[in-house]
């Protein structure tokens, strides 16, 4: 379990997040959902301490994690996996080095175990052949799921998913949202995850919280959010006339 | 940023850098792989500037002692003399801040920007000392050894040359450049070298590693780099010169 109180971050004047608030539980899909630029992806980054915010805690499972010393947070992490919303693959390792680089980094297992958790994580993310390609010579939705098949390998407690499928078609990106929801529930990983999806916000969110100008706005289950009575939330979730269309005809006020 | 900030994370980033790493047998490997890609990949050039150097200041020394008074040696003392105390050293070292220093920042830049370095940190890897160790490591073994290649061509082109235009005759300039020798010079050099490899490396990994946002900024870090380790290898000349040859 994640716990977040307060974060506060700005950039110069800009006061990106005003004060933020929200528990993420082990085993459930945490989305945090927003328009472009609302602050997902510097919420992310202050959480995993990337980013340190000016104001707020974050606690992971009871660790405070801005007050940890390096040996501590150094240790803390190598329970984090994430993804980067670009991928950040590094560029002069091929995808097996890339998956491999924790592991190696961290455990002492030998060559052949390596290898094999190496293949069982990109099997798990629907890669094969692409072993000893550069990241340069595939394409982004592969870049994305190599993305995660690194943040998984060390089996993290926590998983941070900054838009896992934007740029997917829509079988990639439901293979990549099952495969997430999949490890959640199968580890009871602490998951968060950033989109822009209302398909996978809808279909695969246990908790949502929708960013608004620096703030949380609101927070609550998909199913809560047809009854929300938040105008933003609305407009953000009805943008979309299929999904609009879907949810109308759920209530039952049909317009035809 | 003012100067002292600066200064400030430069010696922060150092402190980073210089923690044990975390696996050996991974930090040797770069280490072997820095060593490569900064030594074996610098020879060529490395080679011809010190050639060219040579043959050019055996013929100008050549030219400026046209009096029958001096000894031709005396062409081969002063060539060998100049290239093992400043030309080898400071020259080489200025070319190699311009190829290696740009290729390093270039490269942390890169990383930097493209979220490579964020992503060993989320892992818990010390990205500093992960990137940087083995290259400034690499950079204190490799770029002297380089120097001493570069001071033994240089001699041989203004001996090469001397013989082919007959400015000296190859006997008499090795006779020259044998008189003059001495131990504490080459000594010296060493330390001038090795204070140039850790500018070279340091400072540009430090211009790499905060490189701003865009590629932009990269291609500007990149021109710090060399900028930077460049006055500064001309300054740390000086000052040791000042310190050491008095
Ligand atoms: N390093 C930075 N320096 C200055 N401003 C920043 C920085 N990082 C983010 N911002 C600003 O913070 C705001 C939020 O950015 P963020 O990347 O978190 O948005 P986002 O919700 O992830 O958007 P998207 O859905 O497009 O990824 C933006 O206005 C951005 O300009
Ligand atoms: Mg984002």
């Amino acid at each position: 379990m994640i716990e977040i109180t307060g974060i506060k971050k700005k950039f110069g004047e800009k006061e990106v997040l005003k004060g933020i608030d929200g528990v993420f539980q082990s085993g459930k899909m945490n989305m945090i959902i927003g328009g472009s630029g609302s602050g997902k992806t510097v919420l992310m980054k202050c959480i995993v301490g990337l980013l340190t915010p000016e104001h707020g805690h974050v606690m992971y499972d009871g660790r405070n994690f801005h007050h940890l010393k390096y040996q501590q947070k150094t240790k803390l992490r190598q329970e984090i996996g994430m993804l980067f919303q670009y991928s950040a693959l590094f560029d002069s390792m091929t995808v097996e080095e890339n998956v491999a680089f924790p592991l190696k980094m961290f455990t002492t297992k030998s060559k052949r175990e390596i290898s094999d958790r190496v293949n069982f994580c990109l099997d798990r993310v629907n890669l094969v052949d692409v072993n000893t390609k550069y990241p340069d010579e595939i394409s982004g939705g592969m870049r994305k799921r190599v993305g995660i098949a690194r943040a998984i390998s060390l089996n993290p407690k926590y998983l941070f998913c900054d838009e896992p499928n934007s740029g997917l078609d829509p079988i990639t990106a439901g293979v990549i949202d099952k495969l997430i929801k999949e490890i959640t529930e199968e580890f009871g990983t602490t998951t968060v995850l950033n989109t822009h999806d209302m398909n996978s916000v809808l279909e695969h969110g246990d908790n949502i919280l929708f960013l608004y100008n620096g703030l949380k706005e609101w927070e609550g289950a998909p199913d809560d959010i047809k009854a929300a009575n938040n105008k933003r939330l609305n407009e953000f979730i009805y943008a979309n006339d299929f999904i609009k269309d879907m949810f109308l005809n759920d209530k039952g006020d049909k317009k035809e | 940023m003012n100067l002292f900030s600066a200064f400030g994370s430069y010696l922060i980033l150092l402190n980073k850098t210089f923690t044990r790493p975390e696996k050996g047998k991974v930090f040797w490997q770069r280490l072997l792989f820095e060593c490569n890609a900064i030594g074996v990949e610098s020879l060529g050039i490395v080679a011809i500037i010190s050639l060219f150097i040579g043959a050019v200041s055996t013929i100008n020394t050549a030219y400026q002692l046209v009096s029958n008074l001096v000894q031709k040696s005396i062409i081969g003392a002063i060539v060998s003399d100049t290239t093992i105390l400043e030309f080898s050293p400071t020259i080489a070292s200025l070319v190699l801040a311009g190829k290696v220093g740009s290729n390093i920042a270039t490269e942390l830049g890169g990383m930097r920007v493209s979220e490579q370095i964020d992503a060993m940190e989320v892992m818990g890897v010390n990205s500093a000392g992960f990137l940087i160790l083995p290259k400034i490591t690499a950079s204190l073994f490799v770029i002297p050894c380089l120097i001493i290649i570069s001071m033994g061509l240089s001699i041989f082109g203004g001996w090469f040359i001397g013989g082919v235009t007959g400015a000296v005759s190859p006997t008499e300039f090795m006779s020259g450049a044998r008189g003059t020798f001495r131990t504490y010079t080459f000594v010296f050099a060493m330390i001038k070298t090795f204070t140039f490899s850790f500018i070279i490396s340091s400072v540009s990994a430090y211009q790499g590693y905060y490189a701003g946002g865009s590629a932009i900024e990269v291609g500007r870090a990149s021109t710090r780099a060399v900028v930077y380790s460049s006055v500064l290898i001309l300054f740390s000349d000086y000052l040791l010169a000042q310190l050491l040859l008095d």
